[in-house]
């Protein structure tokens, strides 16, 4: 593997890593207000 | 070593695509609108969520479909550049992404809403990812006429959301878009050149000609002018919707006698399958528009 291909791999899996951390952080809030609206709503 | 033996790990933007965003557009809207039109109130959390699984899982059952026809799609002008065929993705990561998505949206659906949604969730993912996809759109030339079905679920899941009941009023949303589709498909499939002949799927121009699609266009907005109208007659909503259906659908069977009845020459512009198609899309989005505005204005009909 060439340095350049290196640093596309590297690129990708960062790019893919942050978009899954937004995706779970995103599911924690979710989960969170659901939680609360459920609470509220009985 | 080849670099061919390393390839590049899929890019984010890879799976997006894989979820067919611009389809999703439509899903959004029309199952938004179900959930706005039914009777009874949600919490907006929980009317978010709803909205937000069905997207999941319409992006779920997308991806399952290009990891299944990611051959066929190589074989196409206008989807050889998607992750799969482009050889930007290995194509059981497309399948184990479709299926997490599909399985957490019905689950999410279920615990957030009610399991009744999340069934007809299931269905519709089901519906499309094996019944159309993998089984009756290589074989059948009404393969638009079933693949409808798939797209007609959005606003019939976005009722049950609130309502927790299957009705007659949902049924009819998802009637509506039934019948819409293939006249909406096939003026498409009129004037654009598919290559869908080359990859062994039976489209109806390809199948059984030009004249005999016309027809079927023409029978299919015919049979859209009554349906759009049923949940009116049935009392289902007032008079804001009546008179949007009755204006919308005559101008759709308007713009669909030229379509039904001529035939194309050389060189032609295909004008009127081209206005049927544009204002095919533009109906629907004005169709669902008008039930939300009868339900929120005039907040009446029934929940039968």
């Amino acid at each position: 593997m060439t340095p350049e291909e290196q640093d596309a791999h590297k690129r990708a899996r960062r790019g893919r890593n942050i978009a899954l951390a937004l995706v779970l952080v995103g599911f924690v809030v979710l989960f969170y207000a659901i939680t609360i609206a459920k609470i509220g709503g009985s | 070593m080849t670099s061919a033996a390393t390839p590049v790990p899929a890019e984010w933007r890879d799976f997006f695509a894989l979820t067919k965003p611009r389809v999703m557009s439509l899903v959004v809207f029309t199952g938004l609108c179900g959930l706005l039109a039914a009777p009874g109130s949600i919490h907006p959390v929980l009317g978010f969520t709803a909205v937000l699984c069905i997207a999941l899982g319409a992006g779920g059952a997308g991806a399952l479909n290009q990891w299944w026809e990611a051959d066929i799609d190589a074989g196409m002008k206008r989807t050889a550049k998607r992750p799969l065929p482009g050889g930007r993705m290995e194509r059981t990561n497309a399948r184990d992404f479709g299926i997490a998505l599909s399985v957490s949206s019905v689950l999410v659906m279920g615990l957030a809403v009610n399991w009744l949604s999340a069934a007809i969730l299931a269905l519709s993912i089901v519906y499309y990812a094996v019944v159309y996809t993998i089984w009756l759109k290589p074989r059948t030339p009404q393969n638009i006429v079933i693949g409808g079905g798939a797209g007609a679920f959005p606003p019939l899941i976005g009722w049950v959301a609130v309502t927790g009941d299957i009705t007659l009023m949902p049924v009819l949303l998802f009637a509506i878009i039934f019948v819409w589709t293939p006249p909406h498909f096939w003026a498409l499939a009129l004037f654009v050149q598919t290559d869908y002949a080359k990859v062994g799927i039976p489209m109806l121009p390809v199948v059984k000609g030009e004249a005999a699609t016309r027809r079927q266009i023409l029978a299919y907005s015919l049979v859209l002018f009554l349906v759009s109208l049923a949940p009116w007659w049935i009392g289902g909503t007032g008079m804001i919707y009546g008179i949007a259906a009755v204006v919308l659908s005559a101008l759709f069977v308007v713009l669909s006698l030229p379509v039904g009845v001529r035939r194309s020459g050389e060189d032609d512009r295909m004008k009127p399958e081209k206005r049927l198609f544009g204002y095919s899309v533009l109906y629907l989005f004005a169709l669902f528009a008008a039930l939300v505005a009868d339900r929120l204005i005039l907040g009446q009909g029934l929940s039968s």
